[in-house]
């Protein structure tokens, strides 16, 4: 799935960046918890979070997660996109639960990593 | 190769610099990205162990063409038990770090995972060192 798609599916914002429209994820994961996203070893990966900070965007620097879905309006900062840019990833806001962000994404189609 | 970085202890928002920077030097490098994968996310928990648990750091990386070292040296608390620092599940990290998303006493068993070799060394009072070593070469 495109990442346009997944924009479109959960309502959501694309912040970062215009480029990344046409990106594809595969497979989903969602938590807070970033030493939890630091142990997958799957590519092609969409994170759902509540947790906007430059941690998370770090995280999916090192882990190759190209799509992260900030779940529950939390605010993407200045300094979040500035260092999504440089790794071109794909920044998401949402309104939705991490929940409801999730179950629309695994119904159209979005694979859970395990 | 040889490279160096600082890590300021209590900044949480350059945590994760010498990953980056690491990370951008290992894709000219290394062809299988499943490897510089392992290797900056190993090197990301322990800055996050030094900018959490200890007061300042360095990072010493060593290429050479069939395996990487690095070395995490801190001054800091120290570990007094690092049988029980290593279990998954142990944490002292507080609220604060638990907020960027850390602090689950994950790391050092993740960073153990995503490498060949891995030392720790630590003194209490004086500072903690990580030595781990990953092989760059799959046969
Ligand atoms: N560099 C360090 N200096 C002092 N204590 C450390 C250091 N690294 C780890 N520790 C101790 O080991 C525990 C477990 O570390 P880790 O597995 O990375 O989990 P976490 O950092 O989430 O607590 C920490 O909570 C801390 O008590
Ligand atoms: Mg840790």
């Amino acid at each position: 799935m495109k990442v346009k798609e997944v924009v479109e599916i959960i309502s959501g914002e694309l912040i970062c960046c215009e480029s990344m429209n046409e990106v594809e994820v595969q497979m989903g994961f969602a938590s807070d918890l970033m030493s939890d996203v630091l142990t997958l070893d799957s590519e092609n990966v969409l994170l759902i979070t509540g947790l906007a900070n430059l941690q998370a965007i770090r995280t999916a620097e090192m882990s190759d997660i190209s799509c992260i879905v900030f779940a529950r309006k939390k605010k993407i900062s200045k300094e979040m996109i500035e260092l999504a840019k440089e790794s071109n990833i794909a920044l998401i806001e949402c309104s939705s639960s991490v929940f409801k962000a999730a179950g629309l994404l695994y119904a159209a189609g979005i694979n859970p990593v395990y | 190769m040889h490279f160096e970085f600082d890590i300021e202890a209590g900044d949480f928002s350059k945590v994760g610099y010498a990953s980056s920077q690491l990370k951008k030097i290992m894709k000219q490098l290394v062809g299988d990205h499943k490897i510089v994968k392992r290797v900056v996310v190993a090197l990301y928990e322990a800055e996050v162990n030094v900018v959490a648990h200890a007061y300042s750091g360095k990072v010493i990386i060593d290429i050479n063409t069939d395996k990487i070292e690095i070395k995490v040296n801190d001054k800091g608390p120290g570990i007094p038990d690092i049988q029980l620092a290593m279990q998954e599940g142990y944490s002292t990290a507080s609220e604060q770090v638990r907020e960027m998303g850390f602090g689950a006493g994950m790391g050092l068993a993740n960073i153990k995972n995503n490498t060949d070799e891995f030392y720790i060394k630590s003194e209490v009072g004086v500072g903690t060192s990580l030595t781990i070593i990953a092989n760059l070469i799959t046969e």
